[in-house]
């Protein structure tokens, strides 16, 4: 019993992660149809430039305190500024392109940051620990330390933020309008082309703070980093119904706890047959189970086919 | 009134809902083979619905609908073309990256048979095959009014020929019965005149036609009966001057209660 | 006079196509035939996905399952692994079989989804193969794991073997220059299925499909049934070429199967021409070329320009690569030789 509650613990540690960064995939998708392939990438860089401003900060005897604070607004400023040279550069000259050559595009962005990257930091691992000591907590014979407890903490707050920006501000009443229809909302006087500036910016600071989290978590960071954790959450994202934030969220957290149920029980299932490397089977598996059933994702609208 | 056995679509209380509004409330009525039936009402009345309900497109919640001697509740749109019923949609979907002459050629399809082994061997089955449908295809181009356009990606006729050629590619599919849903919208009065002419060229080549249309003058030239929606149900039924002169139909139109 | 000119045209292009393993020999090495060799693969695997994304408009993005099916089928039954041999003519169909069969599988429940959806889908369903293939060695040994199966029997017909060099009338002819022309046939033999298919009937419903779902089932085409048809080609052809790969290679791992590989046949599907041939087989070439290229560029130019390596030509190679891909698609967003331009050009033909 208690590797169950460690591997919940884990899986909604995990899942926050996969939550936060799947809403980037699910804003762009929403409004422009588009899987930003490159959004992963974003969060490595994040997590990169957290890393290097923080140990900047820390030989510069900064505050420890001060020090994450600060890095973590650095990365997200500076994956705020990426995400929107990224539309400018590689999305928004195809927006009226054929469906696949903005794919195409991401696709080339994402080979670009992650060959960036390995320039810059190189193939090796980075450590990544945080200035100030994690005290482990026992909670009914699992483990779980501060890091892990602030993770979760701070994705549901800045999840409830989200909802509120959207629902309640007027750059989300301006999003939610050009997701709904684009040429009715230009009719409106909404400026679509800042609406989705203001989209990719959002993303990519909630992939700047994944990016930290999921580092601090592991406690290294690595330019390979990005591409299967953005595979993974934009697989959450589909999961839970893309478009759909609340969607994007569930699926973040389900697909965190299926993956660490599955990699703790799979053995057993299976009679030993299939270990835990089969983790990813498994989520993967789930999805499609999941889809064949609900086509449109757990919270995702039927589309009635417009005729 | 009529009789049974001259129906070719009847409708039996149909009725859809989508989410918890309701587009048909027990919708009934038929269509005789041979006639040219109008659907009208204001917008949002549930034409198009009906429509969708009738070629597969959308499942409906209760009632049931007969064509051609078999009764329908639930089918998808591939078999009731196959069961002879084609159609156009208000707003026009061809096959925009195909010449006008494939777009009728794939009408074909249906009433064709050429499999992955006649495509490649190319035997003498697959092509005479081939042969009759280029040569049904350029029949019904000509039959429609498109004459020298055959070789045109679709996307770039003229907005009357992409209708007329959506009505050639739906005959194509050798159909008892033709839907076609606002035809004449964004038509100028000579292509309406046009389109009039081809209509009845249809009907008396002995398709039945089922025709939405906000063109009053249209619907009232052209068609033997009408029915009229408003609110998802069938308000009025019968021939043009009757149902045009029905209060509940005048009241629906001017915004008015229906009752 | 007229119906001369393609023939003639026909005839260099097959002189060309014969003594270029040669030339490019004479001219760039030995290590740049078997890279045309490889590029004849991924222009069989492009095409294979060509049917899929080009004609009938699937995003399929886990298409290399399918080569891996092939690579594996064939490596499994022709290699010390299991200690079986059997012949190419039976190991190469064999492969394409399972691998229509595992289209088929992935598709029937999975094409009433929309675009995107099923995109996410197959990527997972090639993660899934790849994954399996990675940790089949225990408890049962399968798939040799991650060290991949090695000593793979050499492309052989009947006493002839492609995995030798030959001697024919004075003239050396290497094991790779083989190779060509046997991927040569079967790329010719691809592309000639190809464009049967695309000017047939059922071709005309997976363009349909492309083009607009909902009226091509208006019109009495069973959507299903067709997508499944586009599917089951596709991975048949991802089959036969990957029995090629293995037979070639010598040696397969999990490793040449993995998403990355996917992304790559459908960048030279899309960045050539979507459902155009010509455009697919363009793109093969280029994506194949491109990065050798670079790869040979990068510290050479580095090397020149600054007096020394400064920054890993790996990298480098791939970046240009990268930036490479959305240059090209940002100047060209329809893809470089794209298929309306295609039928423009028939269409005068048939004007003339």
């Amino acid at each position: 019993m208690d590797i169950f509650f460690q591997q919940i613990i884990n899986g909604l540690v995990q899942g926050s992660v996969y939550a936060l960064v799947a809403l980037g995939y699910t804003m762009v998708y929403g409004i422009l149809g588009l899987i930003n392939f490159a959004h992963g990438e974003v969060v490595m860089i994040g997590a990169m430039i957290a890393l290097a401003v923080l140990q900047a900060l820390l030989a510069a005897a900064f505050s420890p305190v001060l020090a994450v604070l600060i890095s973590l607004m650095m990365a997200m400023a500076v994956c705020m500024a990426l995400g929107y040279s990224i539309e400018r550069i590689a999305y928004r000259p195809l927006r009226n392109a054929p469906r696949l050559a903005p794919l195409i595009t991401a696709i080339g962005v994402s080979i670009v940051l992650q060959n960036l990257a390995m320039m810059i930091w190189g193939r090796e691992y980075h450590a990544f620990t945080l200035p100030f000591n994690s005290v482990s907590h026992q909670i009914g014979g699992a483990i779980v330390n501060d890091v892990q407890i602030g993770i979760v903490v701070v994705a549901l707050i800045i999840m409830a933020g989200l909802l509120w920006l959207v629902h309640h501000s007027r750059m989300g009443r301006a999003m939610r309008a050009v997701a709904e229809n684009p040429a009715a909302a230009t009719l409106m006087g909404v400026d679509i082309n800042r609406v989705i500036s203001n989209t990719f910016m959002l993303g990519s600071a909630l992939a700047a703070i994944a990016g930290f989290m999921v580092s601090v978590n592991y406690g290294i960071v690595h330019y390979y980093m990005g591409f299967m954790l953005g595979l993974k959450a934009f697989t959450a994202a589909v999961l839970g119904g893309i478009g759909n934030l609340r969607g994007a969220m569930l699926g973040g957290v389900l697909l965190g706890l299926i993956e660490s149920l599955g990699a703790g029980y799979i053995g057993d299932l299976t009679g030993g047959f299939l270990g835990s490397h089969y983790q990813d089977v498994f989520a993967f598996f789930v999805l499609i189970a999941v889809l064949v059933f609900r086509p449109s994702g757990l919270l995702g609208e039927k589309l009635a086919e417009r005729a | 009134m009529t009789n049974v056995s001259d129906a070719l679509l009847t409708l039996d209380k149909v009725g859809k809902r989508f989410g918890g509004l309701t587009a048909l409330t027990d919708v009934s009525l038929h269509i005789k083979r041979g006639e040219i039936y109008g659907l009208i009402g204001p917008n949002g009345a549930g034409k198009t619905t009906l429509f969708n309900v009738v070629t597969g497109l959308y499942q409906l919640d209760s009632g049931a609908f007969d064509f051609a001697g078999q009764r329908y509740t639930q089918s998808k749109p591939h078999l009731l073309a196959q069961a002879g019923i084609a159609r156009t949609f208000q707003n026009i979907r061809l096959f925009s990256n195909m010449t006008a002459l494939e777009n009728v050629m794939v009408g074909r399809h249906l009433r064709t048979s050429t499999g992955i082994w006649g495509a490649l061997t190319r035997n003498a089955t697959a092509r005479a095959e081939e042969r009759h449908i280029v040569q049904r295809a350029r029949e019904l181009l000509d039959y429609v009014g498109i004459t020298t356009a055959h070789q045109t990606l679709a996307k770039h006729l003229s907005y009357g020929e992409q209708r007329r050629l959506e009505i050639a590619r739906a005959l194509a599919t050798e159909p008892k019965l033709l839907a076609l849903d606002e035809p004449a919208a964004g038509m100028n009065a000579t292509e309406t005149v046009a389109l009039k002419a081809l209509l009845q060229k249809v009907r008396a080549d002995g398709i039945t036609v089922l025709l939405i249309e906000h063109d009053v003058k249209l619907i009232m030239g052209l068609c033997d009966r009408v029915a009229v929606l408003d609110y998802g149900k069938k308000i009025a039924e019968g021939v043009p001057e009757e149902v045009r002169r029905d209060p509940a139909v005048i009241a629906a139109y001017l915004g008015g209660e229906a009752t | 006079m007229k119906l001369h000119r393609p023939a003639n045209r026909h005839l260099a292009l097959a002189a060309i196509l014969l003594v270029l393993p040669f030339i490019i020999d004479a001219l760039f090495g030995h290590g740049w035939v078997r890279i045309a060799d490889f590029a004849l693969l991924y222009i069989m695997l492009a095409l294979g996905l060509n049917i899929v994304v080009g004609y009938a408009g699937l995003l399929d993005l886990g298409y290399i399952a399918f080569f891996a099916v092939g690579a594996y089928t064939y490596a499994l039954l022709g290699s010390p692994q299991f200690g079986l041999h059997w012949p190419m003519w039976v190991t190469l169909p064999l492969g394409a079989i399972i691998a229509c069969i595992f289209g088929v599988l992935l598709g029937a429940p999975t094409l009433k989804l929309r675009g995107d959806y099923l995109a996410i889908v197959t990527l997972g369903f090639g993660e899934i193969i790849r994954i399996f293939l990675n940790n089949l060695n225990a408890p049962v040994n399968i798939t040799n794991g991650p060290q991949g199966i090695s000593g793979i029997d050499a492309l052989q017909v009947g006493g002839f073997s492609f995995g030798e060099s030959h001697q024919w009338l004075g003239v050396r002819v290497d094991d790779v220059h083989l190779h060509y022309y046997l991927f040569l046939a079967f790329t010719l033999l691809v592309i000639f299925v190809s464009r049967r298919l695309e000017d047939s009937r059922i071709g005309r419903a997976w363009v349909a499909i492309r083009e607009d779902e909902v009226a091509a089932s208006a019109m009495g085409i069973n959507t299903r049934n067709i997508k499944l048809l586009a599917f089951a080609m596709g991975a048949t052809f991802g089959g036969i070429s990957g029995g090629l790969f293995a037979g070639f290679q010598g040696f397969v791992s999990p490793e040449s199967f993995s998403l990355m590989e996917s992304i790559m046949i459908l960048c030279m599907v899309v960045l050539g021409g979507m459902g155009n041939i010509g455009g697919v087989v363009l793109g093969g070439v280029l994506l194949v070329a491109l990065p050798e290229l670079f790869r040979h560029a990068a510290g050479p130019v580095q090397q020149m320009l600054l007096g020394k390596v400064v920054v890993d030509p790996e990298s480098l190679r791939m970046l240009m690569f990268g930036l490479a891909l959305i240059l090209v698609m940002l100047w060209r967003p329809a893809g470089l030789w794209p298929s309306t331009q295609r039928r423009r050009e028939l269409n005068t033909e048939e004007g003339a």
